[in-house]
């Protein structure tokens, strides 16, 4: 390697007692064990209501399909309350948690500061969130998961959610106070990591986000009580939204270190610029707060200054941050790839990718349909005057199914593959179900989010029990349209198939945890290419063709140990990488042409919506 | 391989590409951008700006904007307002509920609550109303459909909205907000006549 290059040994031990850290076989790094321990727990406590929320999901799914409206109507609106709350804060949240400990403690070498604090913050995280449960599961407070005053609920259900966000609250600053010590000892030799930057973009958010949420919730649940007259229910909208649509931006922020993560675990892929990957997440912190006031973008109270700087201006910025990621993530799976030699024509590195490592589908399925789903939508309906064709719609909860569930939760998913045997020490269990997992999992999804945004268009409302409105008072036939009960079939079909492909994720994930197995080749049956151990000495680049590391291949299944990379055909590929890009080459960047092209048919795919979605608009009747 | 004896794997592996996300990077990881990365953030910016603009330029070339006016007003005065507009325009009744025919052009209360919207509206089609919309109780969703437009509506806030139909027929209007154990009851109608 050319004198530019920078071959760190390992951090030095940390100081403190040296029993408290082992080294993980596979990747080198000293794990502390207090927060292997709170790892291990928040992310278990994290997929039990994952499962629990799935079995809503399925309850919901199956009503909203007409043929089958399997519940009453006091039930339904009770599950949605509880399977919108439970996914997007418990379930979400409580990984988060696990996520922030690993990128501080476990990726900087460094030890938890104030493990006792995490427990803390467990303790309050699932004492307010079995609070609110019960709350919702009595149906004592079904108000939805933006629970809009004046419907009021139990006061239990507002201080369930209070007492679970100062519990994440604490979460986070034995975060912050990880990061920090780690680099006040000297453990973080140059920056962090861009999975830790990642996880402190997404934790500065969390911020803003959990006092935003106890700023709207506080009041609400003194009035719940009684000691307050009324809350006023723009302002709450307003407070709500930032907690509301802030979380979401914190999982987002996530999501692309966890992608970030994916990417390198999987293909061993390095990211291209460094600097614009942190100048994206630098982008979101800046400005896609801002951007929460989208919600209220069809309210009664807003002027359009505020409006158009707040929804518009800064949230584009932040799309920008995610246009950013949309390049450096494939573009570092690509040249990594190529290293590999798999450099032919555009896409081999992208046909030859690793399709049977659940961690690698579960980042190209989640990058696929958050960008181009998911994305494409929020960022259109986050525009002022579209935004009046699908507010309050199914479109709504189709585009938040593609984002949260199609994208953070297929990519937490992804992560968790890897997660749980390495900090846990065990090894995969059903490697099979885990094989297919994300692709039934995100089949249904697709089913799922295409038919509920189809709907959505259709003018289909969300979070309603009874399509045919046969009691109403004033009839309503819009909705036989058979184009609408097709659809609706489709979310129920999707919402089967998703649910499946959620189960086996649970059963990988609590097979893997009773599992009594216990083995050093942890990562057996994962595919963890890290960089190899030591920079590599002259071995002939290898050029293309097969090589003996083919997913799918058995042969290349039985030679990938824990630390395949590190093997004879990781040197090669490192000497490869050597071999094809000259330091200092502003070309040796850009060879990824077949992300060039993916790009661009993604900025085109994304400017067609935009075009449908202002013609679908001027059809309207003239409004203002 | 056994990989247990295998040392630290996560080295920082300096030039291009830079380390892997999940190691320190090279101490210096702010160089150029290579072309590519220049040309990809240059569209994205070009793009973001394109999607500002929209905003500013659509009142100058379409017809659809958000409404913006608003006045705050205590629920009760706004059902008083709104019973006193159904007494003077009242032209019959459909389905227990009045039937409005406002003259053209004018101003037309419309009162959302659990779990109706009132009263009937039987507007002229290309004439402009403006909707004094409300809610006497909760949060509701004033949704007009097969149209499709969709809106807020906050007790305490009259939403004012400019609406100049179309096209003529019967349109549904339905809550789109949930606001209750009865939510999938909450409907309403709007006529459009010539």
């Amino acid at each position: 390697m050319a004198s530019s290059s920078v071959v760190a040994t390992r951090t030095p031990a940390p100081a403190g007692p040296a029993a408290d850290f082992r080294t993980c076989p596979v990747t080198g790094l000293a794990v502390h064990r207090p927060a292997e321990t709170l790892i291990i727990t928040n992310a278990v406590t994290a997929v039990v209501f994952l499962a629990f929320g799935g079995l809503l999901a399925l309850l919901i799914g199956l009503t909203r399909w007409p043929a089958v409206h399997l519940l009453p109507a006091e039930l339904f609106y009770r599950f949605v309350t509880a399977h919108g709350t439970t996914m997007l804060v418990f379930w979400i949240l409580f990984f988060e948690v696990a996520g922030l400990y690993f990128g501080s403690a476990v990726l900087l070498n460094a030890r938890l500061v104030t493990p006792r604090a995490g427990w803390i913050a467990y303790a309050l995280m699932l004492a307010g969130a079995l609070v609110t449960e019960a709350a919702m599961l009595t149906g004592e407070a079904n108000v939805m998961v933006t629970a809009y005053p004046p419907l009021k609920g139990h006061p239990a259900f507002y201080l369930g959610l209070i007492v679970f966000t100062v519990g994440a609250l604490v979460a986070v600053g034995v975060f912050f106070a990880t990061v920090l010590r780690a680099r006040a000892e000297g453990l973080v030799k140059t920056s962090l990591p861009l999975v830790t930057y990642a996880f402190l973009a997404a934790a500065v958010l969390a911020v803003f986000t959990l006092v935003s949420g106890a700023l709207a919730l506080i009041p609400t649940f003194l009035w719940s009580m009684g000691w307050l007259p009324s809350v006023d229910p723009a302002v709450y909208r307003l407070l709500f939204w930032g907690f509301g649509h802030g979380s979401q931006q914190v999982n987002l922020a996530a999501m692309v270190g966890v992608w970030y993560a994916l990417a390198s675990l999987t293909v061993g892929a390095r990211p291209l610029h460094e600097g614009l990957s942190r100048l994206a997440f630098f982008l979101y912190v800046a400005f896609i707060q801002l951007g929460s006031i989208h919600h209220l973008l069809v309210d009664p109270g807003l002027g359009t200054s505020n409006r158009i700087m707040n929804t518009s201006y800064f949230m584009y910025l932040a799309t920008v941050g995610s246009m950013i990621h949309a390049f450096s993530i494939p573009s570092a799976v690509e040249v990594a790839q190529r290293e590999r030699g798999h450099h032919r024509g555009l896409f081999t590195w992208l046909r030859k990718a690793p399709w049977s490592e659940p961690g690698f589908a579960a980042l190209a399925l989640s990058l696929l349909w958050f960008g181009f789903v998911g994305g494409v939508t929020g960022v259109i309906m986050g525009q002022m005057q579209l935004n009046m064709l699908v507010h309050n719609t199914l479109f709504v909860p189709g585009h938040f199914h593609s984002t949260v569930v199609a994208g953070t939760t297929v990519a937490f998913m992804g992560i968790a593959y890897y997660l749980l045997p390495l900090i846990g020490q065990r090894p995969l269990a059903f490697p099979g179900l885990a094989r297919w997992q994300p692709y039934i999992y995100s089949l249904g999804l697709a089913v799922l989010t295409g038919s509920m945004m189809a709907a959505g268009k259709l003018g289909v409302p969300r979070r309603l029990w009874d399509i045919t409105y046969q009691q109403a008072a004033i009839p309503v036939t819009v909705f036989e349209d058979p184009r609408v009960q097709l659809l609706l079939a489709g979310v129920g079909i999707g919402a089967v198939v998703a649910v499946l492909g959620g189960a086996m994720f649970v059963a990988v994930m609590l097979g893997t945890l009773f599992s009594h197995r216990t083995t050093t080749r942890v990562g057996a049956g994962l595919r963890i290419a890290l960089p190899p151990a030591t920079p590599p000495v002259t071995t002939p680049p290898i050029t293309g063709g097969s090589d003996p590391e083919e997913p799918g291949s058995e042969q290349g299944r039985k030679a990938q140990g824990p630390a395949a990379s590190m093997g004879p055909a990781g040197q090669a590929a490192g000497a490869g990488r050597a071999a094809a890009l000259q330091p200092g080459d502003p070309g040796a960047r850009a060879e990824a042409p077949g992300t060039v092209v993916l790009v661009f048919a993604f900025l085109a795919w994304f400017v067609l919506m935009y075009v449908v979605a202002w013609s679908n608009l001027h059809k309207a009747w003239p409004v203002g | 391989m056994n990989g247990a004896e295998r040392g630290p794997a996560l080295h920082a592996v300096a030039g291009p590409g830079g380390a892997s996300a999940l190691e320190p990077p090279p101490r210096v990881w702010w160089g150029p951008l290579g072309r590519i990365e220049r040309v990809w953030l240059m569209a994205g910016l070009i793009w973001a700006l394109v999607m500002f603009a929209m905003m500013w330029i659509w009142p100058h070339v379409g017809h659809q904007n958000t409404p913006i006016e608003s006045y705050r007003m205590a629920p009760a005065d706004f059902k008083a307002a709104a019973e006193a507009f159904i007494k003077e325009h009242q032209v019959g009744e459909e389905f227990g509920v009045p039937v409005v025919e406002p003259e053209p052009g004018g101003e037309v209360y419309l009162e959302a609550m659990a779990y109706q919207w009132r009263p009937i509206l039987r507007l002229k089609r290309g004439e402009t109303y403006r909707l004094y919309v409300s809610s006497t109780d909760l949060q509701h969703g004033f949704s007009i459909q097969p149209l499709n437009l969709n809106f807020q509506v906050l007790p305490g806030y009259v939403y004012v909205i400019e609406l100049t139909p179309q096209q003529t027929g019967e349109y549904a209007v339905v809550c789109n907000e949930y606001c209750g154990v009865g939510h999938h009851l909450m409907s309403g109608r709007l006529i459009v006549v010539d």
